[in-house]
């Protein structure tokens, strides 16, 4: 008889999601129900990541954002915590009071942090820095303080005095070692570090040592032993962590002897239904601050519940990160402990970089090394610890600037490239080959470019082309472009090829250089500096038709037009005899106009009242909509009024391709809103905003970014999303594609729009302000301006003589191109 | 040789379309200073639309991608850099005074 067994997991941080994951992916479900008991009010978040917190909100370091896994067998309680465990019953008792039974149990309760037995430190606005509510309250004291210290200058210490000093709080580091990350990094990095720290105006006490929190209720200061008192209103401990093994103890488990529930290779405790993983766990005694060692633990056991032999086997305990903006990295036998051990340093006391590596007595292997101030060769050196590949011949060029050689570096197979999730050269290789992906580079992203070199290496290997360079003239894509120019502030082609690229450009980098210049100066695409660089249909705003003439396309914003203007486009088509049709966008295209009738074209539309359409440019085309709840019986919100204000928002944006957006009035969806790079849809309550959308070769139906929105905040969603696409978008990338390339694809997007991940909201509005602000009609500025008009000239030499190589045949009543005569084609050719 | 504009009129990098003996001719402005002219006849989309292109250079190679479906030709010789079978006719131009001139179709056209 097949029956359902109970497994219940304590600790929902990150090893514990990752162990409930691991087991929904490797079909432990499927024989066994999990519940999980969590005693934070929310389920696992990235403390990897705790200090973003400020910046980005609780949400975004979420692991499961959605509350729930996916999978129903598994079932997650928050905020509920385990008292106790009676092993011979097999039974767990809850806070409540409550009991569960269990046929197998995983502790994963982390850690806690250490506060040293001082004097004061159960005052008030004494912290700590391990939970969000730990960062919500030290925010809030903040808010009435001017100084603070954090005790601790270790990895965490340092994250700490950073969230203070973002805080606003003049910041003290107080660290009884003899320098900053003691554990990590050696005297030289230590204090490459302690410059760079004091430099963001952090002040770092080093082989300083806590006496007492000073004050009667609150913290007024901090005494330091043999030194001044410091004048701090608040104090956060970051001073080491210590397992929370209490569990252990109340189901008599064997405890290790510097604390942590004692447990054998497959991470199995002196119970053999109980488990332990991640900080609470001392694999043969010994704790593991870091996820990486923790996962893999997760992992194991998993492995040890579906009857496999994996075992746990220490781990590595390299390091990379970024604190204060500072790289810091350490790998390996960084302290050159190994017997004859020979140090390689390179210093730049101005630059502020330290890089040590440690070598083996016989100059053939890396042992380890410290980075700081840059840790760009990090991905490459770990690995080449961890698989004990061989020295180049002259070691030192894998840490001189530059990086000489760092690429000719080939990794062995069996190379630990991610270290968090345990993926080697050969997973990566393998899941490229398969078009699969592997977790490398999702926890801590140090690995990221490694990782995507050996994918490209090996997409390369098998004759494919990753070279994402926009053409021959440029090594850079469309956003490294897009970056070059904004950080130099180039407003003209001249200055981005003299500076990043060769020769005189092409069809392909000029037009892309001139959109990029568009989106960042605004101006005039005609104006001297950009005209050479536009494509056919911008250097004459109108479209190009097959015999050399072309196409006009008036704005008619949402698709909503009075019976006067209707007549005026009908006069203009009639009085330069041009074919008219009705466009996919709901506007009118008029055809057959030779170039030099342009200006004179558009004179009348103006005259009128129309402004350019944009219809030549990859810029926004139209926002169509349906006629929505002033006439129509079902219509549930203005889808009219909408579309107008959102064409006229974003009309004249240049963008890596062309723009098109849908408002439906309600959810019968009349405006084909779906099929659009935006498309919004009325609710009750008031908007649905979809993304990615397209018709054309390949359609694409557009998807929920986000529902229910008020108008204000849909436009300042539309505002995040358009402008981030124009910035980072491939050159004649849509919106679809460009969705699908970003590392999270839909979620990425998201996270930047919705939850302002990045932080880059308000910039991107700004953006989109200026561009709102600075927005002219081009035609209008074109017909009034005599040197912009001089080129609208059929030739040079007799500007007002028509092309004699157009003419016309009549079709259904209108114009169409004639097969002309060119001067090599024999009359009567097809 | 026809003189058709003053060499301002043609803007670095760009191109103007000129009437020569009923033929149209394009004339285009090197970044480095020199003047080339050729058919304006872009032999692909059958249209006289060669003037328009974007000027630029592959591999130090000067040339004009056609506005139309950007193949592209060099401007020394008219010859198709796409496509080794297809040529357009050039022209003598000089440039005298700042006045530029068109002479004659060169002979080393071919048929296109």
């Amino acid at each position: 008889m097949n029956v359902r067994k109970k497994l219940v997991v304590v600790g929902h941080g990150m090893v514990g999601h990752r162990f409930v994951q691991a087991a929904i992916e490797r079909g432990l479900t499927e024989t066994h129900d999990v519940v999980v008991i969590g005693d934070e009010p929310r389920p696992a978040y990235d403390r990897v990541a705790l200090t973003s917190f400020f910046e980005v909100g609780a949400k975004a370091l979420s692991l499961l954002p959605g509350g729930r896994y996916d999978d129903p067998r598994v079932a997650l309680r928050t905020g509920a915590s385990v008292v106790a465990v009676s092993p011979r019953q097999r039974i767990i008792t809850l806070n409540t009071g409550e009991d569960l039974h269990y046929d197998e149990l995983v502790l994963a309760t982390g850690a806690y942090p250490f506060v040293p037995p001082v004097p004061g430190k159960d005052l008030d606005n004494v912290f700590v820095y391990r939970t969000i509510e730990d960062l919500e309250a030290i925010r809030k004291a903040a808010k009435r303080a001017k100084s603070g210290a954090v005790v601790g200058g270790g990895l965490l210490g340092l994250e700490a005095a950073n969230a203070l000093s973002q805080l606003g709080l003049e910041t003290h580091v107080v660290e009884l070692a003899p320098r900053l990350m003691a554990v990590q990094v050696d005297a030289a990095g230590g204090l490459t570090l302690s410059r760079h720290v004091e430099q963001l105006g952090l002040t770092v006490h080093t082989g300083a040592m806590t006496e007492a929190i000073l004050g009667t209720t609150k913290v007024t200061g901090m005494a330091l032993k043999d030194r001044k008192p410091l004048d701090v209103d608040m104090v956060v401990f970051s001073a080491g962590i210590r397992p929370r093994d209490q569990l252990g103890g109340t189901a008599d488990l064997a405890l290790a002897e510097r604390g942590g529930i004692l447990v054998d290779e497959h991470c199995r405790t002196s119970d053999e239904h109980i488990f332990a993983i991640g900080e609470c766990a001392a694999p043969a005694g010994v704790m593991y601050g870091l996820v990486a060692p923790g996962y893999a633990m997760a992992e194991v056991v998993v492995d040890a519940l579906l009857g496999g032999a994996g075992t746990f086997e220490g781990a590595d305990m390299s390091t990379k990160l970024k604190l204060l903006g500072v790289d810091v990295a350490s790998f390996g036998d960084a302290h050159a402990t190994t017997a004859g051990a020979l140090e390689l340093v390179y210093s730049d006391a101005v630059a502020g970089v330290y890089k040590k590596l440690v070598i083996s007595e016989d100059g053939r292997q890396l042992l380890g090394g410290v980075l700081v101030g840059d840790a760009s060769a990090y991905g490459v050196l770990r690995p080449m610890v961890a698989s004990g590949i061989e020295l180049p011949e002259n070691p030192e060029d894998l840490i001189l600037p530059a990086g000489r050689g760092l690429t000719d570096i080939g990794l062995p197979d069996e190379a630990q490239v991610c270290s968090c999730n345990d993926v080697t050269k050969a997973d990566i290789i393998a899941a490229a080959a398969a078009g699969e992906t592997t977790r490398a580079g999702s926890t801590c992203g140090s690995c990221k470019v490694q990782t995507k070199k050996i994918i490209e290496d090996y997409y390369a290997s098998q004759g494919q082309d990753v070279d994402r360079s926009i053409c021959e003239h440029f090594p850079l894509t469309r956003q490294e472009l897009f970056d070059v120019v904004a950080v130099h502030g180039y407003t003209r082609f001249d200055q981005v090829v003299e500076g990043h690229g060769t020769g005189r450009g092409c069809d392909i980098c000029k037009p892309a250089i001139a959109s990029i210049l568009a989106s960042q100066l605004g101006g005039h695409v005609l104006d001297d500096s950009t005209r050479t660089l536009q494509d056919t249909n911008d250097a004459y705003l109108a479209n190009i038709q097959r015999n050399g003439t072309y196409s006009v396309v008036p704005r008619i914003p949402g698709g909503e037009i009075t019976p006067e203007k209707l007549i005026v486009i009908g006069e203009v088509a009639r009085d330069f005899g041009l074919y008219t049709k009705i466009t996919g966008g709901q506007r009118i295209d008029l055809f057959g106009a030779r170039m030099e009738q342009l200006p004179m074209i558009w004179r009348r539309l103006v005259d009128a009242g129309f402004e350019s359409g944009h219809a030549y440019g990859k810029s926004l085309r139209t926002v169509k909509s349906c006629v929505g709840s002033t006439w129509c019986r079902y219509g549930v919100q203005d889808s009219v009024q909408l579309a107008i204000d959102l064409e006229l928002r974003y009309r004249g944006l240049r963008s890596p391709h062309k723009l098109k957006g849908g408002v439906s009035g309600c959810a019968r969806e009349c405006a084909e809103a779906r099929g659009k790079d935006f498309g919004v849809i009325a609710t009750e309550k008031g908007w649905n905003l979809y993304v990615g959308g397209n018709g054309g070769a390949t359609p694409a139906h557009a998807r929920l970014l986000a529902g229910d929105l008020d108008t204000e905040t849909l436009v300042r969603y539309l505002d995040r999303f358009l402008m981030y696409y124009v910035r980072t978008a491939d050159r004649l990338q849509r919106t679809a594609p460009w969705i699908d390339s970003l590392d999270g694809g839909l979620d990425r997007v998201r996270e930047i729009v919705v939850d302002d991940a990045l932080g880059l909201g308000s910039e991107l509005e700004a953006s989109m302000s200026r561009h709102v602000d600075g927005y002219f009609d081009e035609w209008k500025a074109t017909i009034d301006d005599p040197e912009k008009l001089a080129r609208f000239v059929s030739f040079v030499n007799a500007p007002g003589v028509p092309d004699p190589s157009i003419s016309f045949r009549e079709e259904r009543g209108q114009i169409a191109p004639a097969v002309s005569l060119g001067e090599s084609i024999p009359v009567g050719a097809p | 040789m026809i003189p058709v504009c003053r060499i301002d009129q043609i803007e670095v990098e760009g191109g103007v379309a000129a009437l020569v003996d009923g033929a149209a001719v394009a004339i285009f402005r090197t970044h480095d200073g020199n003047v080339f002219a050729m058919s304006n006849w872009d032999p692909f989309s059958q249209a006289s639309v060669l003037a328009r292109g974007i000027v630029g250079t592959r591999g130090g190679v000067p040339f004009v991608a056609s506005p139309m479906h950007k193949q592209a030709f060099d401007l020394r010789t008219g010859q198709c850099l796409d496509d080794a079978a297809v040529r357009v006719m050039t022209y003598d131009v000089q440039v005298d005074d700042g006045l530029v001139l068109i002479g004659s179709p060169q002979e080393t056209s071919q048929e296109i």
